[in-house]
């Protein structure tokens, strides 16, 4: 497995990396002094952070919401929460930018954020939504009837239930802000590179076995987090 | 939250019928010129091009995945989360490490040549990456999980019984894949090929990793009619077209499987 072999090399002495010269760590502790990865690790984390934060909260209520009430558009507004999830990444990419230069955006944090929002809400939605449908209702039309309010009733009855699957759609978004190349390739600014991004520069202008360092630990805190998620996941069956 | 799905891609559409500006920006007159621009033998062919390699990479993943989602489904229990785990763990591995892990391999100085010429089993170097093999190579390592996830998916819920059913009858186990597993997990294949062929169009950066300058796909020509011609409406027309062909194979998804739970499936 190439994953296998990238993350051997990582110990690797050799700068050339094809041959194998002896373990080392070297390249771990020269990762922990470049700047610039640093600073696009901060802004993955960040950015990842807030678009999660945000994207769970807009899209559980958007599941909450489309499980209770029937309105108009329904249907429409359906088939829309699954276009971003359809169309390939790099038209949403371009679209975006394309918003935001409209806007007089510039390009920076925000339009990070908030087409990271964009595209996590749907997976949110639906993963929300899938825990919703084994919802008994008649718990919540029991909390009414003893009197609580519409909004303790959420608070105190609803959110707790779905709770399992807004953290696991929460691990998903994080997941899915952490790993973006292709949508934050065109809404980054020069001063606001993720993680992917540097690496993607890092792999065009040459190779280092820095990048198999970076590229292991974002390995393990990828595999952690999904291994959580499905832990959660798992646990309500 | 409707406004950002729907607005970005209004705006792409209108894009798409302006004049470029001589700053890069755009101008009126509004114009069909874009979109009959694409139909140039020079760019209609980087679509055709895509769409080849695409429909390649499609077909790689079907027949590595086939095989492999299908000896996960059939085996016990306690190795299948083992074998799924090896699925899943590439599956959530960001998509440019696993490119690289293959640039680290493939390359002249990489792991295979030096292999090779360690062994004696060649004088020179042999010149890997940098060509569309490589992109192939690239595309279906990113995308195998895409497919093999659906497949498991519908061959675990085949019944065993069909299957001796037909032993039963005499059919050979060739006849019986043909005609019994292979129809009864079409939905794993359509859907599996689905979400392997529309984003192995847009991934430009495996193309740009490992295919050198030399393989411009779509992905590469929408990506650089906005960030390196500057010329917006042309950008903006071509991934419009990517867009409409995307959608009318997804579209013709439905349609086969007339299957309105299609959807769940993404």
């Amino acid at each position: 497995m190439p994953i296998a072999i990238l993350i051997l090399y990582s110990f690797n002495q050799s700068k050339l990396n094809a041959v194998w010269t002896g373990f080392t760590l070297d390249w771990y502790l020269k990762l922990m002094q470049n700047n610039d990865v640093l600073d696009a690790m901060r802004t993955s984390l960040l950015v990842a952070l807030i678009s999660t934060i945000a994207a769970t909260m807009i899209g559980t209520l958007a599941a909450v919401g489309m499980y209770r009430y029937q309105f108009r558009g329904k249907t429409a507004l359906d088939a829309m929460l699954y276009l971003p999830i359809v169309i390939p990444e790099i038209v949403m990419g371009i679209s975006l930018l394309a918003l935001f230069a409209q806007l007089q955006v510039p390009l920076g944090y925000f339009t990070l954020i908030a087409a990271h929002v964009t595209f996590s809400v749907p997976f949110v939605v639906v993963v929300v939504r899938a825990r919703m449908a084994g919802f008994d209702r008649s718990i919540e039309e029991a909390a009414m009837d003893l009197g609580a309010t519409p909004w303790q009733t959420f608070v105190k009855v609803t959110v707790p239930v779905i709770a399992p699957g807004i953290l696991a759609s929460s691990l998903l978004a994080f997941t899915l802000s952490i790993d973006d190349v292709i949508i934050s390739f065109f809404v980054a600014g020069p001063a606001s590179a993720t993680l992917p991004l540097k690496i993607f520069s890092m792999v065009k202008f040459g190779v280092t076995p820095e990048i198999n360092a970076l590229s292991t630990l974002m390995l393990i805190v990828t595999l952690f987090l999904v291994i959580i998620a499905e832990r959660i996941r798992m646990r309500k069956n | 939250m409707v406004a950002l799905f729907l607005l970005p891609l209004v705006l792409v559409l209108a894009v798409s019928f302006f004049s470029r500006s001589s700053f890069g920006g755009i101008n009126l007159p509004l114009t069909l010129e874009n979109y009959i621009r694409f139909f140039d033998p020079l760019y209609f062919k980087i679509l055709w091009v895509s769409c080849v390699l695409a429909f390649f990479t499609t077909a790689s993943c079907l027949v590595f995945g086939y095989p492999f989602a299908y000896i996960i489904a059939r085996s016990p229990a306690k190795y299948r989360n083992i074998l799924m785990l090896l699925i899943i763990i590439p599956f959530w591995t960001n998509s440019l490490i696993r490119t690289y892990a293959w640039i680290v391999l493939l390359r002249t100085e990489g792991v295979i040549n030096t292999l090779l010429l360690k062994m004696g089993l060649i004088d020179q170097p042999l010149s890997l990456l940098y060509n569309e093999t490589a992109v192939l190579i690239g595309l279906v390592y990113t995308m195998l999980p895409f497919m093999v996830l659906p497949l498991y998916a519908s061959i675990e819920k085949l019944d065993r019984s069909l299957l001796e059913a037909a032993r039963d009858l005499g059919a050979k186990p060739w006849q019986t894949f043909c005609r019994v597993t292979l129809p009864l997990t079409a939905p794993g294949i359509l859907a599996g090929s689905l979400l392997v062929f529309i984003p192995s169009l847009g991934l430009f950066f495996i193309p740009d990793l490992m295919g050198g300058s030399k393989t411009v796909l779509i992905g590469n020509l929408i990506k650089n009619q906005f960030l390196t011609a500057r010329d917006w409406p042309f950008g903006a027309a071509s991934s419009i077209i990517l867009m409409v062909l995307t959608l009318l194979f997804i579209l013709g998804y439905i349609l086969v499987t007339k299957d309105k739970q299609g959807k769940e499936l993404l």
